[in-house]
């Protein structure tokens, strides 16, 4: 295990950085999301929980697949680049590395979506452990340890001083980069923090939440459930839960007309929205309530029915945070625990 | 608040309403969310205080399609909203009953910057108390009401309600800011800077769309940003469109309509203080043909919707 102090930090930022890509939580007009380092970048490592989770940078929330142009009468298609360049994201925490292993399901299972794997391969990651669990977390429900999340490098922060350990391959050559920037230390405050941590989570809100109702039997049991009918009535039917997760991985496909030819985009949508998997014969989900019920049981029923009971919550809360109206996937597990008793 | 639920619960049992809009007790006293209630005993779980600052007039579109009455509980600022839709003939007043509830100005958790927050003390209505106690996972704090307002309530356009069947509770003055401030320090911005200011905060922006659904005046029944049948969604132009577009063609299309009730504020995800945009024109709007407040009620003719030979005409002579 290694330390630097929490001073010389934009020094390991800068030495990061170099010939790297780096991502890590930027504060710009008073909120903290993923963004790109510069030495001007108010970086923000205290606070716990992005708006945004480190998603996009692996999946962006807009993106550009091809490019059909019109020359000489023949079409040309140009597809884009797919990423070469190497990037580290910092500061990423435990829930949304488990949300990552959510989207490997689904990007890198066959078929192989080839511009999410070529940032999987280029990118290394850098996790940090939750020194102050906030009320609306839940990630130990689903199996994440918030004092040791998953990552090529874990760091803690304790007091003024950075912990820094590496856990894979990758992880051991960004650290050998960095060079004597970072000095060897023990592992007693780490062990002291953790402990510390653990103590916290236990005594958070929605740390036993039971998902004994949820899994893949839940896809035939809850389905029909009148619950659902009381709980999505004040849902705007804003996408805010979907793009706020570090899990929903659900994109549209679309053609632009540009003045030369056409552009294929695909970027986020949510089944929140009424024109979701729009098709030639109409939308097979009318109503509000049929979006509001596909949300969770995606998370909690059909993902796991397709994917070894793997949920795809990973319990980071945001949604708890940022609903409108308050409506959240707490309440969901919460109302179904309560109706069978 | 329980005079509420007894109110309610009176009404309900006596058939003279078939539902109760109001809102419901969440995980926490910070999280009640909007709720139509169909029986008494489900009214044991309607919850009234200081985070209660959801605007449920907009609520009221749907419920006018629902069999029989519905009771409505109101906030002062709320019945602009209510009377604004009226007037836009978006909802029944035949099929509402409408209790305007006492406001002493509502709270944003996300206005009190503590972490972990277990509890607020001090929020309950009528009672609400000067300083709030907030029991975190990390200690106790306290923090003053008015620090945790949302930013509507400081600028609060008063305590009457401008259309109700029945009044309930007290409300409380809450003013204590400059309506038009804000929008006045952005007015002597350069060019430039206003821009790299709008650029700053909309960039941000995420295309949730809950500005646009929370909003009372975005009533559209389809949205042009929703349509799938020409280019106007622009789902995928996530950073030049938001910045430049959306929110500003949003600001024009509810101008004059706009009853400033702060919603949009409220729900984004990305702490965007869109209501600055509104509240420009309805400077404009007060400065270019006299004071109007949107909602204030039904028969005033609309400032952008009618036409005299003596309007203003600002578009004209800009060369």
């Amino acid at each position: 295990m290694y330390k630097i102090s929490k001073e010389n930090l934009n020094a390991l930022y800068a030495a990061i950085a170099g010939g790297n890509d780096l991502f890590l939580p930027v504060k710009n007009a008073g909120q903290t999301n993923f963004g790109l380092w510069t030495e001007s970048a108010d970086v923000d490592i205290d606070t716990l929980k992005t708006v945004k989770s480190a998603k996009d940078i692996f999946f962006p929330q807009s993106e550009s697949l091809y490019q059909v142009r019109r020359q000489d009468g023949k079409l040309e298609i140009q597809g884009e680049a797919l990423r070469e360049k190497p990037f580290v994201v910092f500061g990423i925490r435990g829930c949304d590395v488990k949300g990552m292993e959510v989207l490997d399901k689904v990007f890198l299972s066959d078929p192989v979506d080839g511009y999410y794997a070529a940032r999987r391969q280029m990118g290394t990651i850098v996790s940090l452990a939750c020194g102050r669990p906030e009320t609306s977390c839940f990630c130990k429900v689903f199996g994440v340890d918030c004092a040791e999340p998953a990552g090529d490098v874990v760091t803690w922060l304790v007091g003024d001083t950075l912990y820094w350990e590496a856990k894979t391959k990758k992880g051991e050559a960004l650290t050998e980069k960095l060079g004597n920037l970072l000095e060897k230390a023990d592992t007693a405050d780490v062990e002291k923090e953790k402990e510390k941590i653990h103590a916290i989570v236990e005594r958070l809100p929605y740390s036993n939440l039971s998902l004994e109702k949820w899994g893949a039997a839940a896809a035939d049991q809850n389905f029909d459930s009148p619950l659902w009918e009381q709980l999505y009535s004040p849902c705007l039917a804003c996408g805010t839960c979907t793009f706020v997760c570090p899990t929903c991985q659900c994109y549209d496909i679309k053609d632009y007309t540009t003045s030369s030819g056409v552009q294929r985009y695909r970027c986020w949508d949510s089944c929140m929205y009424s024109d979701f998997t729009m098709m030639a014969h109409g939308n097979n989900r009318t109503s509000q309530m049929q979006r509001f019920r596909q949300r969770f049981m995606h998370k909690l029923a059909y993902f796991p029915a397709n994917n070894n009971g793997m949920f795809s919550c990973v319990g980071c809360g945001r949604c708890v945070d940022k609903c409108p109206s308050h409506l959240n996937i707490v309440k969901v597990i919460k109302a179904f625990e309560k109706e069978g008793q | 608040m329980q005079e509420l639920i007894v109110r309610a619960k009176e009404l309900l049992e006596k058939g003279e309403v078939a539902r109760v809009l109001g809102w419901k007790k969440g995980e926490q006293e910070y999280d009640a969310e909007p709720a139509f209630f169909e029986t008494a005993e489900s009214l044991d779980n309607f919850v009234y205080n200081g985070f209660c600052g959801a605007n449920l007039s907009k609520y009221m579109i749907e419920a006018g399609k629902k069999e029989g009455k519905t009771l409505v509980f109101l906030k002062p600022c709320d019945s602009y909203s209510y009377n604004q839709l009226l007037r836009e003939h978006r909802v029944d007043r035949e099929k509402a009953y409408i209790i305007g509830v006492g406001c002493k100005g509502k709270l944003a958790i996300s206005k009190i910057p503590f972490d972990g927050i277990l509890k607020v003390s001090g929020a309950q209505y009528p009672d609400a108390q000067e300083i709030l106690t907030v029991e975190t996972l990390y200690g106790t704090e306290t923090i003053p009401y008015k620090d945790a307002m949302l930013e509507r309530c400081h600028v609060c356009k008063g305590k009457d309600h401008v259309v109700y069947d029945e009044l309930l509770g007290e409300s409380a003055d809450t003013v204590d800011a400059d309506r038009f401030a804000e929008v006045e320090r952005i007015e002597k911005m350069s060019p430039e800077e206003k821009f790299a200011y709008f650029q700053s905060e909309l960039s941000k922006c995420i295309r949730c769309n809950a500005c646009r659904n929370v909003c009372p005046a975005c009533s559209c029944r389809k949205c042009v940003f929703d349509s799938t049948a020409f280019d106007s969604e622009q789902k995928a132009n996530t950073t030049s469109f938001e910045e430049k577009m959306f929110h500003i063609i949003r600001a024009f299309h509810v101008a004059g309509r706009c009853t400033d009730c702060g919603e949009c504020s409220r729900v984004c995800p990305q702490g965007i203080p869109l209501h600055l945009f509104n509240r420009k024109f309805i400077k404009d709007i007060n400065a270019l043909y006299g004071e109007y407040q949107a909602g204030s009620d039904l028969e005033c003719p609309a400032p952008l919707t009618s036409f005299t030979t003596t309007d203003a005409e600002p578009g004209v002579g800009r060369g």
